[in-house]
């Protein structure tokens, strides 16, 4: 029975959206106004906006997905996505801001005052930013397809469509209102109907999450076979089945493992190590952990936001404030991952748990109007989430390439290279699926850590880096990180060491690019800019003393 | 007095410079106030001074110390998370409330760990640029 509520919430979020954006096209008047602001953005509408641009559909949906496969040691996700922001604040966003650099190429600029640098730099923001862009329309496609049965293609269809066209039209003034709306709708959208998924746990009497005798369905469950795979059922017995065959669980079967999705249904789901042992599973963890801490930095839609504080004080300060709303956010969706667990058990045979936080609400609280409007209103977060992440990301790579690529970068030049930016992932997305999305951002963060966070962090804090070292730690870290993702998404299956190494590169490629920056800086120290005091002195200097 | 633009005398001067300049009179008293001009260190950083230089390396510096050692915090308090449980599994599987500790430690109290080491931070780097600040303000040295 299809949800009445969801289809007119998520039309009101993206009216809503839309009309703010025009709301804020009257204002935007100027080129100025159009990129970042006019810098009149007040720090807690800035920090809102920032925090609702970041939390994007993988960690709206897919941290609870992955949560409801993996178990504990998915949670290195939220706290990466949380701890990026620590790393960005220690390291990079005072003096990001006092550079007045609005986007990585015009750091390698201000910094290195090298034109081929900057281009290798478009590339690379280019890349990240379509490569983030993708999962976001994947997301909406399979969210819209779960909610109203609509395939799957209109989602992505759509929210790249109106993405497109509120920063084509809008710009960024409108899209920092939008984006602030958006954080605060999120947030509900997880929290209220958590409350209620809480109490109904109380209610039902607690069900354990791992119950001794394995997972079992909360009511009589069908599922259609959609491609040939093995169960193993919960007495030993093996079954092998078909496409299109329907099978029937009652309530209180236990639930299958189904051979084509990787899912952990036993005890050790609650264990840290439980989803793979040993020294393979400690890397993919440190990994994990490394790309996170120091990707988010690195990725392009999170850059932008520093230019429109009005100093770098400002900045640190929007910084802390961005890690307190993203914290708090990230309580959430690790107890929709829980719950699901015990409510929502057939998207562990189905593999589709990105889903798991739309199908919940509906699942543990049944086919009222409380439970039926609490549906619509994740709906409404998860399509504020692709809205507001996909918005930022494209304003961010249409500013490059309206800027780098087309020249001038007037108000025409980024409404064309807008279009460009937006068809580019809405025609990827349309044909791929069925990547984890959560696991295809992971990787984002990957290339993001190991070709801009060496850049940033070694331009800010060494004298010594030059234009031709930063080239090279670029191309041969963020290079070796391409090719990991490359191979992973579209390459032949791997396992053991060679697949840990390349589903989770950034425990070797970062290193890498930090020594090959490094090592080839100090071979080329007669480039080493002749204004690297000034600029120095730039970064660091407080700008109440008007230098 | 030498005309400026006299070679020999310009050859003369330890400063070396050449353009012409107006001449001043120079009284003792005047000398000693000039070299109290507060804005004196604000040139010397703006004009890349040996002195400027100093003081910019030694704010970088501090900034930097202050960054790393606040990472070293995170790199111990989270990072060594992983490998404690791969060495001590009994802690994985400990319960407080009865909630597993891994998941108590990863899913709630990360997040304040993570702001309140950020707001230390933003503190402690505030202070080093005040004190960059006094240092560079400040009339008499």
């Amino acid at each position: 029975m299809p949800n009445p509520y969801t289809v007119p919430a998520i039309v009101a979020v993206t009216l809503i959206s839309v009309a703010i954006g025009f709301y804020g096209l009257k204002l935007a008047r100027t080129t100025s106004d159009f990129l970042v602001a006019s810098r009149m953005v007040s720090p807690t509408w800035n920090a809102a906006a920032i925090g609702g641009e970041y939390l994007s559909a993988a960690s709206f949906l897919g941290i609870a997905g992955l949560i409801l496969k993996y178990g504990v040691d998915v949670l290195w996700y939220p706290v990466g996505f949380a701890a990026g922001y620590l790393a960005l604040l220690l390291f990079v966003a005072a003096p990001l801001r006092r550079s007045g650099a609005f986007t990585l190429p015009d750091f390698c600029e201000v910094r290195l005052g090298s034109r081929r640098l900057r281009k290798l730099a478009t590339v690379f923001v280019i890349f990240i930013g379509w490569f983030y862009l993708v999962p976001q329309m994947q997301g909406a496609g399979l969210t819209l397809t779960t909610v109203t049965g609509g395939p799957y293609q209109l989602g992505a269809l759509l929210v790249g469509a109106v993405v497109t066209a509120n920063v084509a039209l809008g710009g960024m003034r409108a899209i920092t209102f939008v984006q602030a709306f958006q954080y605060w709708l999120k947030l509900t959208a997880l929290a209220v109907p958590a409350i209620f998924l809480v109490l109904q746990w109380q209610a039902d009497g607690r069900p354990p999450v791992t119950p001794p005798e394995g997972l079992t369905f909360p009511r009589a469950t069908t599922i259609v076979v959609e491609q040939p795979a093995t169960l193993a059922l919960g007495d030993g017995s093996v079954v092998e089945v078909q496409p299109g065959t329907e099978l029937s669980f009652a309530a209180g079967a236990p639930v299958p493992q189904v051979s084509t999705v990787p899912a952990n249904l036993g005890p050790d789901w609650l264990l840290p190590g439980g989803a793979e042992h040993g020294e393979r599973g400690l890397f993919a963890a440190y990994s994990l952990i490394l790309a996170t801490f120091l990707g988010t930095m690195g990725l392009p839609h999170v850059l932008v936001r520093f230019y429109t504080n009005p100093d770098g004080a400002a900045a640190r300060r929007t910084t802390l404030v961005v890690l307190a709303l993203v914290g708090l956010f990230y309580l959430l969706p690790t107890l929709y991952g829980v719950l699901g667990r015990v409510y929502t058990p057939q998207l562990l045979m189905t593999g589709q748990s990105d889903a798991v936080v739309v199908l919940l609400p509906g699942a543990a609280l049944g086919g009222g109007v409380t439970g039926q409007l609490l549906a619509a209103l994740v709906a409404a977060g998860a399509f504020a989430a692709f809205l507001s992440t996909s918005s930022g990301l494209l304003t961010s790579v249409a500013g490059v390439i309206s800027t780098d690529v087309l020249g001038r970068g007037s108000v025409r030049d980024f409404r064309l290279a807008t279009v460009v930016a937006g068809l580019v992932p809405m025609v990827l997305a349309l044909n791929v699926s069925g990547l984890d999305v959560s696991q295809v951002v992971g990787l984002a963060f990957a290339v993001a850590a190991s070709s801009f966070c060496p850049l940033l962090v070694l331009g800010i804090w060494w004298r010594g880096l030059t234009d031709v070292g930063a080239a090279a730690g670029i191309l041969v870290g963020g290079g070796a990180a391409i090719a990991a993702v490359l191979v992973t998404v579209i390459g032949p299956a791997l396992s053991g060491w060679p697949a840990a190494l390349l589903t989770q590169p950034a425990a070797w490629t970062v290193p890498l690019a930090f020594a090959v920056m490094v090592a080839v800086s100090l071979a080329t120290r007669r480039r080493m800019p002749s204004d690297v005091g000034a600029t120095m002195l730039r970064l660091h200097a407080p700008e109440s003393l008007r230098l | 007095m030498a005309a400026p633009a006299d070679p020999t005398a310009s050859a003369g001067r330890t400063t070396g410079a050449s353009t012409p300049r107006q001449r001043t009179r120079l009284v003792l008293a005047e000398v000693t106030r000039q070299r109290r001009d507060p804005d004196r260190t604000r040139t010397e950083l703006a004009e890349q001074t040996r002195v400027g230089e100093a003081l910019v390396r030694g704010l970088v510096r501090a900034q930097l110390a202050l960054a790393l050692r606040l990472s070293l915090v995170v790199a111990i308090g989270l990072g060594g998370l992983p490998l404690l449980f791969a060495v001590a599994p009994a802690v994985g599987a400990a319960k407080i409330f009865g909630i597993n500790l891994p998941w108590l430690l990863l899913g709630v109290a990360a997040f304040p760990f993570l702001v309140g080491v950020g707001w230390i931070f933003v503190r402690l780097a505030e202070r080093n640029e005040q004190d960059f600040t006094a240092l560079v303000r400040r009339p008499e040295r």
